[in-house]
């Protein structure tokens, strides 16, 4: 799931959400009344039954190729991380300028290309780049919209402290542990989650098919064909593109299933073919047409991208929306906000060097041991050093690669990754988090259910929440600020009144 | 529906039934097997159980001769053979995985749980002493699978095109339990053997106290034949499995407006000529070739709803 979150760990000690300096935080204050009084074992018998629960859903993660079981379980932490009402908002707030920018962008770089003539950014990086497409210049996207689903990897270091670690513009996954961890904590602690006023987060699938009509070509009319495309059930995230099509109550299709005759997208059904209007595509843009991307692609369907070309049919997220998400990119979203909105950014990005500047490079290599230093292209945790943590041969590796192939190499300085206490061997204990939250963009609208996916590091001192790389999550809980006990109970039923 | 997803409903539903039928027919040959061996006719058992089972051509390129062991091992584990029990479900197991959305949670865990437990036994757990039991629990959980289809499926078209698999796969095994044994239903000599060769029969499809129920007579061959071939109140009979067929693929057929091709026909001639059929001409004509000729059709209808519902030919 996902890509690198990597913040590293500073010396000083990290903020923690639940216990600051002056005491219990009160957005937590009840969670820490319920901790106190479980016992141990209660714990560990929630954590076991936890397990029993998605095993039997079978929500699984497919690790293909390392060896071992191909069907593994994704670690749930059964402390939820708590985000008050307010601090939320504000993030919020946020997100959505965020996502607005980075879709005026996309708009921008594959048609007028006003940015990169300002001087902006710089044109070689966005033309030259893996993740543009040069096939997308001059296509109109149904509403404008090129990355209807985005997943903004936030961290935090302090009371008031959020950052962008990444934008995630392409196929962001994840979401259907959102989902599914708030089931199973309604489950398994229905009283915990009475006590607490939590802003409900079922309504997302629901969300998601608005978002996906919204963008449906104008001939489809009031009730279009949606359908989610998945690369079959070897992807790692196939549970993810059953469960999300289940809920919505489309069909999830793969490429053999979906034909084009007459530049018009059809899949094969029972009945005979029948025409498709919008395409929520889980496979990358290299996959999907192999008569446009790969030749050797397998899991894409041929004649797609004409399709879409002819305005025939909406893909989600658009071919190419990737460019808004590399990791050389990034560190000009905030110069997006500023010439596409004309307003100041409300979320702060972690600073960012690029080796490929050579000012930048000089400062990455002369602080190898105190910055984080990732691939550009990579994901899921993998290719990457934390400073602090590594030892002097593989800075000595990096330095050479960095060398070598400075454009494939970024860096950012280690960050205090907030920490929220978890259930691990030895008790509970603070672990490093971050947050994944999704936001739909459909036409005019953007929409935020409000939560998202909480990632922890389950190793001590661990910086790497990815779930690839032995990362967990945790239900997030975003509480109105009022905090827990001023909710009115309900009113008892009537009784009989004594008589007398 | 899509295409690929009925598909894999009526493959899964058609693996299922097919490690069940594998089941009984192993079951009844290694008993009969038992009792022949007095005649010195074992060997004969297994031969015909190898036949009924479609594997005469693959069978005898890796075995010199049908014997307990190397029948067992091919019907069994060989993963080799794609009708062997074991073949058979992870077949089904991997059709259901692709299709998990489509099917209730009792048939995913039904198919789920028979798959895992299967992977957890040790091979002497299935064989010699132990194969009976074995072959009893691979009954059972067929029975259980389809048991759960029948309580918690919706009745669209994701039923029935689980219900085409089983009831396909369940004629087409009929025909040729029945055909391996032609010889014994047509032939005037009677003895001992032939006797408990006739028992065998009714058991392979449950049908013996079946027999007893209809017919309240002792067993004569041209009865065992009526019973399993014309007989709409034996549920593994040919007429009672072509018969659900058809109704299954009018009922698919109206679901879609009336939507109908080759298969609806095939498989309408073949319901009204077992429906109107009488046994005395079909012995007449030759109970081998009519047996055939039903194995083909069934093997021919199967091609006609792939060719309809699933590639559009």
């Amino acid at each position: 799931m996902g890509a690198a979150s990597s913040v590293s760990q500073a010396k000083t000690a990290a903020f923690d959400e639940m216990r600051a300096e002056e005491g219990v935080r009160a957005a937590y204050a009840e969670i820490d009344r319920w901790l106190r009084a479980t016992p141990r074992e209660q714990l560990d018998s929630k954590r076991h039954e936890a397990e029993l629960l998605f095993r039997r859903i079978g929500i699984t993660f497919a690790v293909y190729g390392e060896g071992g079981d191909p069907e593994r379980l994704i670690p749930f932490d059964i402390i939820p991380r708590i985000i008050a009402r307010t601090e939320w908002d504000r993030m919020a707030t946020g997100l959505r300028q965020r996502v607005r920018a980075l879709n005026a962008f996309l708009g921008d770089v594959y048609g007028k290309q006003e940015i990169l003539r300002a001087g902006r950014v710089p044109t070689a990086l966005v033309l030259e780049n893996e993740g543009y497409r040069a096939e997308m210049v001059g296509v109109a996207p149904p509403g404008g919209v090129y990355t209807h689903v985005a997943g903004i990897d936030m961290v935090r270091t302090g009371p008031d402290e959020f950052y962008v670690l990444e934008d995630n513009c392409r196929t962001p996954s994840g979401v259907s542990y959102m989902l599914e961890n708030r089931e199973a904590m309604l489950r398994l602690f229905p009283r915990l989650c009475a006590r607490h006023r939590i802003a409900p987060v079922g309504r997302y699938p629901e969300e998601l098919l608005e978002t996906l009509k919204a963008v449906a070509p104008p001939r489809a009319g009031a009730d279009p064909c949606v359908v989610v495309l998945t690369p079959g059930p070897y992807n790692s995230a196939y549970y993810e593109h059953c469960f999300l099509a289940d809920e919505m109550g489309i069909e999830v299709v793969e490429g053999a299933d979906l034909g084009v005759e007459n530049d018009v997208v059809f899949m094969r059904t029972t009945a005979g073919p029948k025409r498709v209007d919008v395409i929520y595509r889980r496979i990358d843009d290299e996959f999907l047409d192999p008569t446009v991307f790969r030749a050797d692609s397998m899991v894409g369907v041929p004649g797609l991208m004409a399709a879409y070309r002819a305005g025939n049919v909406a893909l989600a997220n658009a071919p190419g929306a990737g460019i808004a998400d590399d990791k050389a990119i990034y560190p000009y979203v905030p110069e997006m906000v500023r010439f596409y909105l004309g307003e100041e950014p409300l979320l702060a990005n972690v600073p960012t060097f690029l080796c490929e500047r050579e000012e930048d490079r000089k400062y990455v290599l002369g602080n190898l041991d105190k910055l984080v230093v990732k691939l550009a292209k990579g994901s899921g945790g993998y290719g990457m050093m934390i400073g602090p943590h590594a030892t002097w041969d593989l800075r000595e590796e990096f330095r050479t690669r960095i060398l070598a192939k400075p454009g494939d190499y970024i860096a950012q300085p280690t960050l205090a990754l907030s920490t929220c206490p978890t259930v691990v061997d030895q008790g509970i204990a603070p672990r490093h988090v971050d947050l994944r939250p999704f936001i739909l963009s459909g036409g005019k609208e953007i929409r935020i259910v409000p939560g998202g996916l909480t990632r922890v590091a389950i190793r001590e001192g661990s910086l790497v929440v990815n779930s690839s790389q032995g990362g967990g999550t945790k239900d997030t809980w975003i509480l109105e600020d009022e905090g827990p006990g001023e909710e009115p109970q309900p009113a008892q039923s009537q009784s009989q009144t004594a008589a007398g | 529906m899509l295409s690929r997803t009925a598909d894999s409903l009526f493959w899964l539903a058609r693996y299922t039934e097919r490690a069940g039928n594998v089941a009984r027919g192993l079951g009844v040959a290694s008993r009969m097997a038992a009792v022949s061996a007095r005649f010195g006719a074992e060997a004969d058992e297994w031969r015909s159980l190898i036949t009924a089972s479609g594997g005469d051509e693959t069978f005898y390129r890796k075995y010199e001769t049908p014997a307990a062991d190397s029948v067992v091992h091919w019907l069994v584990f060989d993963p080799e053979n794609s009708s062997g029990i074991m073949s058979c479900i992870e077949a089904a197991r991997r059709n259901a995985r692709a299709v998990r959305t489509a099917l209730t949670v009792d048939m995913w865990e039904a198919l789920n749980d028979t798959w895992n437990q299967l992977r957890a036994m040790p091979p002497e757990s299935m064989e010699g002493e132990k194969l009976v039991d074995f072959l009893g629990w691979v009954r059972e959980r067929v029975t259980l699978f389809n048991g759960a289809a029948h309580d918690t499926m919706l009745r669209n078209e994701a039923w029935r095109f689980v219900h085409l698999g089983t009831m396909l796969e369940r004629a087409d095994n009929t025909a040729r339990l029945l055909d391996v044994k032609h010889h014994l239903l047509t032939a005037e000599a009677e003895g001992a053997v032939d006797y408990v060769q006739w028992q065998a029969v009714l058991r392979s499809v449950s049908a013996l106290r079946s027999y007893q129920w209809i017919y309240r007579d002792r067993l004569q061959p041209r009865l065992i034949a009526e019973l399993m071939i014309l007989r709409p109140e034996l549920p593994r009979s040919l007429m009672a499995c072509f018969a659900e067929v058809a109704e299954t693929l009018e009922a698919i057929a109206l679901g879609q407006g009336g939507r109908r091709g080759e298969c609806h026909r095939v498989a309408g001639t073949l319901q009204a000529q077992l429906r109107f059929g009488r046994i005395d001409a079909i012995m007449e004509e030759g109970l081998h070739g009519f047996l055939t000729t039903m194995i083909d059709r069934a093997a021919a209808l199967g091609g006609e709803i792939d060719a309809f519902y699933i590639q559009h030919a």
